[in-house]
């Protein structure tokens, strides 16, 4: 053992509080001042050497200026400080409403990164790449015994990717049909992605305005709805939790105008296994893996947005489609009215793999999945109530939106109870919609949290809602614990007006 | 269901709490007619052991990497992966986090997006990159319609014949509902785009010029004369990338006053996976950052003047503009980005240069080997290449590759498979190799070459 003591130091003793600051690391790799490391190391080249700058000429670079010299410790540390710098459903209830933050089983993973699966190539043979070719076969039966849809492609990329998918189809069969139509009628209770999509589909959007209930206006959506109309986009249960009761009349007269209903299935964990979207008359539907199947959200992405049709639209599904043939499976590109291709290759396979990975497990249990995820964000509600104002009152299924609004009288606004979880060590609600409820608190706590945990958020909530009237500079101050302080996002976007704001600035401005 | 923590008595005990008699009760306004009392037609649960044994099933039908020597690229390329990337991903705070909306609990997330961006604007050239695209042929798309908001009022977008098939049709489905036209200009006897015809194909109507470097043939194009057929008429140019680690040995598009950069970073530590999840990348000159899609980190300071990153520029996002928003994309490809971020980190300066330097190496030895053999083969174009070329087959390309598969050699992607129709392109097979070709695996590529001699 060496004695501490006797090491010699002309310094004064660092500060244990400086130095957890320094481990905390604020600051990006590029910042650390080295020079000469090496991370690396590649087998000795078993080929003669080219040279590349007597091979390209005047197109040779001599390499990457600026980019970062470390070593293996020094990235892995960096990284593993980065992490510890996040929050994650692994380390408590994640109740950013909407965005369905459940437990992610790490079975999934472990399949997932089988090599047989992780290490193939899309352009290998077919003849080679049968494993795969099932899974996405086997994948697509379970979602349409789920949707009761007709087929189901797995190539989109996202949920927003889907929504896209679903839209193009949408057009191509009015397009088919011989008019493409204008419009496509969204709730003012949507996500953004809906009316962002119609717009990248080539129609104009109209909006509908929410009954008192918070569900679809029927009065509202018959004023509307004209022949020029192509597709109404729906949500269900919508943003605000709450299940469209009318569902089947509001198919029924957007078919009987010659319309498509799409169904926006990012809350499809809701009813998972209870209902079938394509019984309710949905004509199209794309689907979240990674909120209802449980697939990681990996600080934002990859996600996957299979997308279900019905049988009018099975022709313009995208290219290629997943065929069985002979004792095995196969690729088809043959189908004239495809609207394309979303994407190069076939898909986010690996999310693809984990998806299938966990309905295998649920099985023919899945409905659980959305009866859980219901009760508990029933429960949540059931506490928060008397705390909390609640602008719709119809009953709740995955997800409660609460409001700020008797905080705000107390000068304190949803942002300011957000930011005050964070110190009682949960992930704030969702506030930037839906936009029907103005200081929105949107609470999805999932089917994945017991009722200790779901309590401890409770009680969070309820001793924040009585510091609002005890000590609101104590809200309005969060968060006091986490690694930085409020942060100014006003100016992040005010200095990005100044170059090198998003990236360093690299070279001298060009004229 | 084991992803269930409450107990049955648990549960008992939140339904009285909530007033519910039953689950049944929850589910009330759910139209009866559709409402579902029986469990759906799925098997029952799986446990873990018999997930494996099915899924390990499945795995072991395919031809892995790991057991084949791979010649197979074509816009996705099967590089080293370090050892500790995959096992920091797997830590929970990368793998179960989300999109940073709260930056105070998501420095992490942030910083590393922040190191993203750099990386990608090093590498292009250029001054500002997004937090990644879904994959390079959707950020190509999205590359053509940022160009299209820059200039305003054009409606024609140039392509060239060298880009990747998959990314031409993407862009055909994106754009079927715009009103722009697309043009394609073919390539020169080298390989290359024709220049002569890409001048003459952009006119005042245009608002972007492509071209893919190295192109679909693995042929190394001229930034600048892509650049300068645009600039000519007001159009800017969109330089693809899909194989990153040329740009450790060939110029960078914004050297040469290409506009956008856009394409696959993939080739950064990420597994094929059978094509996805990868990571796209979009960066693009300055002027053009508020018409970039998709999320940017920016730096900021938090109330003590801290240093810190937060999300920025979100007024151009979806979820404020809605159907006026630069595009519908939500998320990124984080943990992928992430990933392609560590792997950059540990590769750094030098093993960027090197990785680079063997790949060319590799290809140079191959392509001299096939000129070497007489018979049926030839290396089709003339221009220069970096890690991947055609090769001209005299024999069925089919027949190439089930020779070669005797070998356990995958042999490379047969052009007519990107684009069936073009019949005069169907003797050709895309040819690639990495850091990871050892020359044993050269060697027996090129003897499957000599059986046909």
């Amino acid at each position: 053992m060496s004695d501490h003591g006797t090491l010699p130091s002309a310094q004064p003793p660092l500060r244990a509080d400086a130095r957890l600051d320094q481990r905390r690391h604020f600051g990006s790799l590029f910042d650390a001042p080295r020079t000469g490391r090496v991370g690396v190391l590649l087998p000795p080249l078993d080929v003669p050497e080219a040279d590349p700058a007597a091979l390209y000429g005047k197109a040779h670079r001599p390499g990457v200026a600026g980019e970062v010299e470390a070593s293996e410790t020094d990235v892995v540390r960096h990284f593993t400080r980065l992490s510890q710098m996040n929050f994650a459903i692994d380390t408590a209830l994640y109740s950013l409403g909407s965005c369905t933050m459940k437990h992610n089983p790490r079975i999934n993973e472990e399949i997932a990164r089988l090599a047989g699966f992780n290490d193939t190539h899309p352009y290998a043979p077919e003849h080679l790449s049968q494993g795969n070719l099932e899974l996405l076969y086997r994948l697509e039966e379970a979602l349409k015994v789920l949707t009761g849809f007709s087929r189901v492609t797995l190539q989109p990329s996202a949920g927003a990717n889907g929504e896209l998918t679903g839209a193009l189809m949408i057009r191509a069969a009015h397009v088919k049909a011989g008019n493409a139509r204008k419009h496509v009628l969204v709730p003012d209770s949507a996500h953004g992605t809906n009316p962002a999509t119609a717009h990248f589909a080539g129609y104009s959007v109209i909006e509908l305005a929410s009954s008192p209930r918070g569900t679809l206006d029927l009065a509202a959506l018959d004023a509307k709805l004209t022949d020029d109309v192509a597709a109404l986009m729906i949500t269900v249960p919508n943003t605000l939790g709450v299940f469209e009761e009318n569902i089947l009349e509001i198919a029924k007269r957007v078919h009987a105008k010659g319309a498509y209903l799409y169904l926006d299935g990012a809350n499809f964990n809701a009813f998972v296994g209870k209902v079938r979207p394509a019984d309710m008359g949905v004509d199209v539907m794309h689907m979240n893996l990674h909120k209802t199947f449980s697939t990681p959200h990996g600080g934002g992405g990859p996600g996957a947005g299979p997308v279900g049709v019905g049988a009018s639209l099975v022709p313009f599904l995208p290219v290629p489609t997943v065929e069985r043939a002979g004792g095995g499976f196969r690729l088809d590109f043959d189908r004239p009215d495809s609207i394309g291709k979303m994407r190069a290759f076939y898909g986010n396979f690996g999310v693809l793999v984990r998806a299938l990975t966990y309905i295998l497990s649920c099985g023919n249990s899945i409905h659980e999945v959305a009866e859980n995820a219901v009760l508990n964000a029933n429960y949540l509600r059931k506490r928060l109530e008397p705390f909390y104002h609640l602008k719709y009152d119809a009953p709740s299924y995955h997800e409660v939106v609460f409001s700020d609004r008797r905080q705000a009288a107390a000068g304190v606004h949803n942002i300011d109870i957000a930011k005050r979880l964070m110190d009682f060590g949960f992930h704030p609600p969702t506030m930037s919609f839906p936009h029907i409820v103005p200081g929105a608190l949107m609470i999805e706590p999932t089917e994945s949290e017991g009722k200790d945990e779901l309590d401890a958020f409770a009680d969070a909530m309820i001793a924040i809602a009585k510091e609002c009237e005890t000590s609101p500079e104590l809200v309005t101050s969060a968060p006091h614990t986490t690694p930085v302080r409020r942060l100014d996002e006003a100016a992040a976007a005010r200095e990005a007006s100044r170059p090198g704001n998003f990236a360093p600035v690299l070279r001298a401005p060009v004229a | 269901m084991r992803y269930i923590p409450n107990s049955p008595a648990e549960r008992e005990s939140l339904l009285a709490a909530v007033g519910a008699a039953s689950i049944d009760d929850l589910f009330a306004t759910v139209p009866r007619a559709v409402y579902r009392k029986e469990p759906p037609g799925l098997p029952p649960p799986a446990s873990e052991i018999e997930v494996r044994r099915d899924m390990g099933r499945m795995a072991a039908k395919n031809a892995h990497l790991g057991d084949w020597t791979s010649f197979l690229g074509a816009g996705l390329y099967s590089h080293h992966a370090p050892a500790f990337v995959s096992q920091l991903l797997l830590r929970g705070e990368f793998l179960t986090s989300y999109t940073p909306y709260q930056p105070e609990v998501s420095q992490g997330t942030l910083t590393a997006i922040y190191e993203f961006q750099t990386h990608m604007a090093l590498l292009t050239g250029m001054d500002v990159a997004n937090a990644s695209m879904y994959e390079g042929a959707s950020a190509f798309v999205e590359a053509v319609l940022m160009a299209e908001r820059l200039t305003k009022k054009k409606t024609k977008v140039v392509v060239s014949a060298g880009l990747h098939p998959e990314y031409r049709q993407c862009l055909r489905t994106y754009l079927v509902n715009f009103p722009f036209t697309i043009v394609e200009v073919p390539l020169a006897a080298d390989g290359t785009t024709d220049a002569g015809a890409l001048a003459a194909a952009v006119d005042d109507a245009t608002f972007a010029v492509s071209v893919q470097s190295p192109n679909v043939f693995g042929v190394v194009e001229s930034w600048k004369v892509a650049a300068d057929a645009a600039h000519a008429h007001g159009a800017l140019a969109i330089g693809v990338v899909n194989e990153m680690f040329s740009l450790a040995v060939l110029e960078a598009p914004g050297a040469s006053e290409i506009d956008i950069a856009c394409g696959e970073a993939a080739s950064f530590g990420l597994a094929p996976s059978f094509g996805g999840p990868l990571v796209g990348f979009l960066a693009c000159r300055d002027a053009g950052k508020r018409q970039i899609p998709g999320r940017l980190a920016g730096r900021t300071t938090d109330a003590d003047g801290k240093p810190g990153f937060c999300l920025t520029l979100s007024t151009r996002e979806q979820h404020i503009r809605r159907e006026r928003a630069t595009s519908n994309i939500c998320t990124n490809q984080g943990l992928f980005a992430l990933a392609a971020t560590m792997t950059l980190s540990v590769l750094g300066k030098q093993g960027l240069r090197e990785t680079a330097v063997q790949c060319l190496s590799k290809a140079e030895y191959l392509k001299a080997g096939v000129e070497a053999i007489p018979g049926p083969f030839s290396v089709a174009f003339s221009g220069k290449t970096f890690n991947e070329f055609a090769l001209r087959c005299g024999v069925p390309v089919d027949e190439v590759l089930r020779r070669a598969e005797e070998r356990k050699i995958l042999a490379g992607v047969p052009y007519a498979r990107l684009e069936p129709a073009a019949a005069e392109r169907r003797d050709l097979l895309l040819v690639a190799v990495t850091e990871r070709t050892p020359r044993s695996g050269l060697d027996a590529f090129l003897d499957t070459l000599r059986s046909f001699s």
